[in-house]
């Protein structure tokens, strides 16, 4: 009975969200394939797929910067297809930023304030305020030649941010920093949102990006919704062997076994006398090569009896001091609990089979 | 050549410098055939055309005799000449404000994306690859002839009376010229601020449409100020080709009717090919000269300086 009432409230809702490009000759392509998606008020939502998976589409058509060929955009329950990005009150940071170069900062956060006819005064005061909450109040003005990546982007949030929009959407905005500054400025993102409170969804194809800054993950593949979970139920609960195996550093291990793959982590993966006795599966590794990272032994290997031959890796955080070597052949397990199956021929998840340990 | 051939199936350092990896020598070789052209078509003819102009050679007496300031005293003097370098400046500064107008917009158009824009894009640089002469010829026609179909729309709608043509009245005539300069180099101004707009990253485009600007503020707060560049050279380019052009007023007005469509150009082959004062001719032809350098000096500094901006 609430449920009207919630569907209602909802920040952002795709339905059956179908866009097909014309390619040339008459090649067509659809970039989203009935996507059902929705995200809530002050939600971190993470779009998180592989390039070309229809993300940065799904974005651009909840933004208004394109028209869906099916399906309907929702944004706080009013229906807006066909309206143009002012109207729904979204603002999004494009993932090349996209400064005007002729502008001063001053101007270009102005720029939507203009377009919005809001007084002068007014207007001097809301860049003041968006430039001092992203710290950038020296660079108003200087043009965005003069930036670097790191304050372009912070330029491109306060343009963004200005409007006191509805919904920020953000298009891979850490993509152009360095590997240094990409942390700091998630953490930074992370922060803000929950300060401004604003519903926001986020794309990305990095995964360390999205299981860190998500409420929500929705995990894309070929235009098609995979999964939407928290990040713990992506991780733990993959739906299928696509999300299985593309969240997880290395990815999760899949052995086939009759119609069944049978899944589980490379961190699950030990030596068997590191598994508790009562409620594991075993199965013998043969070692064929090992690296040390981090701390971490990461040992890639061949495992049997459980399944067909399979290559496999195992992770052994610094705890596990079993001595190994390459080309012996060791005896390792993982918890019953930690084991996960799927459909061998549809890769969707699968009741669990018993496997005589 | 020989050398370079046996050269090249040996390997390493024992290998020959071919002609082709001299630097020096390919320095020469590209740059030969511009010093040629511009020797032969541009420096050659402007020297003599100086040298002329301080001479009394004419026609019937082609040999040279120094003759001081004589031809520019006398063509100061003339009425005609004022005249004309009014109506030059005039006519070059109106179609040069309208052909860059309906370029920008052209261009805009011909960016769109609608069936057949390739065909359409290729028919719209005909009137640019034209020779001048020949459409300034159809234009006459069209214009001055009883009966065509310009003539034919004028008098349905009660703007043509009797014996006359758009041609024959001065207002009228000068209207005609501009609006085949602006017909003939509106294209050529098009495809210049096309390339600007091309320039600009799609993702300024999509930024204003997301910061709600409309199309008027997306118009002139983002497109037209990025392409003001290549928009200030599509607009020397325009001057310069009107400014120096003769073959359209020759061709559709001979200057006429009185004097009212006179240009220098086409003042200066009146006075030295038609009556053969070579002298005077290159005084008006030059006279032009040091005016237009100097605005296309200003025109890109400018440039320059709006270039270091962005």
């Amino acid at each position: 009975m609430r449920r009207r009432d919630e569907s209602a409230t909802k920040a952002v809702e795709a339905k059956a969200l179908v866009k097909v490009y014309q390619g040339p000759r008459d090649k067509r392509v659809r970039a989203l394939d009935g996507v059902d998606l929705s995200s809530n008020h002050s939600e971190y939502l993470v779009l998180l797929g592989p390039s070309g998976c229809g993300k940065t589409t799904l974005l651009r058509t909840i933004a208004g910067l394109e028209r869906p060929t099916e399906g309907e955009v929702h944004i706080g329950g009013q229906l807006v297809n066909g309206l143009p990005p002012r109207i729904r009150r979204v603002a999004m940071v494009l993932q090349s930023y996209a400064l005007y170069p002729h502008k001063t900062v001053h101007d270009n956060i102005e720029f939507p304030l203009k377009a919005e006819h809001v007084p002068r005064h007014l207007r001097e005061r809301k860049v003041r305020w968006a430039a001092d909450l992203l710290g950038i109040p020296d660079l108003l003005s200087r043009r965005p030649r003069q930036l670097s990546g790191g304050e372009r982007q912070r330029v491109a949030l306060a343009r963004a941010l200005v409007r006191e929009p509805a919904v920020f959407l953000l298009d891979e905005p850490l993509s152009g920093l360095d590997a240094k500054l990409r942390a700091t400025t998630r953490d930074e993102l992370k922060r803000f949102q929950r300060q401004i409170g604003t519903a926001t969804i986020y794309v990305t194809h990095d995964q360390e990006e999205a299981m860190g800054l998500a409420d929500r993950v929705a995990v894309l593949e070929a235009g098609r919704l995979r999964q939407v979970g928290t990040p713990r139920d992506i991780y733990d609960e993959p739906a299928d062997t696509f999300v299985a195996t593309f969240v997880g550093a290395p990815p999760m291990n899949l052995v086939q076994r009759g119609d069944r793959l049978v899944g589980f982590r490379p961190e699950h993966l030990l030596p068997a006398e590191n598994v508790a006795y009562d409620s594991r599966v075993t199965m013998p590794l043969r070692i064929e090569r090992m690296e040390y990272l981090s701390g971490d032994r990461h040992v890639y290997g061949t495992v049997t009896r459980i399944g067909l031959e399979t290559r496999v890796i195992a992770r052994l955080p610094a705890t596990v001091i079993t001595p190994l070597a390459v080309g012996e052949t060791h005896e390792f397990a993982v918890p019953t609990d930690r084991l996960r199956f799927f459909d061998a021929e549809y890769g969707t998840r699968a009741a669990p089979v018993r496997i005589g340990g | 050549m020989a050398v370079g051939d046996r050269g090249g199936d040996r390997a390493g350092a024992g290998q020959k410098a071919r002609l082709a990896d001299r630097e020096g020598f390919l320095a020469w070789a590209f740059l030969l055939p511009s010093i040629v052209y511009l020797t032969v078509l541009v420096v050659a003819p402007f020297g003599l055309t100086v040298a002329f102009a301080f001479s009394r050679s004419t026609s019937e007496a082609p040999s040279y005799r120094f003759a001081g300031l004589r031809n520019f005293r006398a063509i100061f003097g003339d009425h005609a000449f004022w005249r004309s370098l009014i109506d030059t400046l005039a006519l070059t500064a109106v179609s040069t404000v309208l052909v860059v107008a309906f370029g920008t917009i052209l261009a805009n158009v011909l960016l769109a994306d609608f069936r057949f824009r390739r065909t359409v894009r290729t028919a719209v640089l005909l009137p640019w690859t034209t020779p001048v002469a020949l459409s300034a010829i159809s234009w006459r026609w069209l214009l001055g002839s009883a009966g065509s179909p310009v003539d034919r729309i004028l008098r349905e709608a009660s703007l043509l009376h009797g014996g006359e043509s758009p041609l024959a009245r001065a207002p009228s005539a000068m209207v005609s010229v501009v609006a085949v300069h602006v017909w003939r180099l509106t294209p050529l101004a098009a495809v210049i601020v096309m390339a600007g707009l091309a320039a600009i990253p799609r993702g300024v485009w999509d930024a204003a449409h997301l910061d709600g600007a409309g199309f008027w503020r997306r118009f002139f707060g983002v497109t037209l100020p990025l392409t003001l560049p290549v928009t200030a050279v599509a607009a020397v380019f325009t001057a310069a080709f009107t400014v120096g052009d003769m073959a359209v007023v020759r061709v559709l007005t001979g200057g006429g009717p009185g004097d009212s469509t006179q240009v220098l150009p086409a003042l200066a082959y009146l006075h030295g090919v038609d009556r053969g004062d070579a002298g005077s001719g290159a005084a008006i032809a030059l006279f032009l000269f040091p005016l237009f350098l100097a605005g296309v000096m200003v025109v890109l500094r400018v440039m320059r300086r709006m270039g270091h901006r962005p």
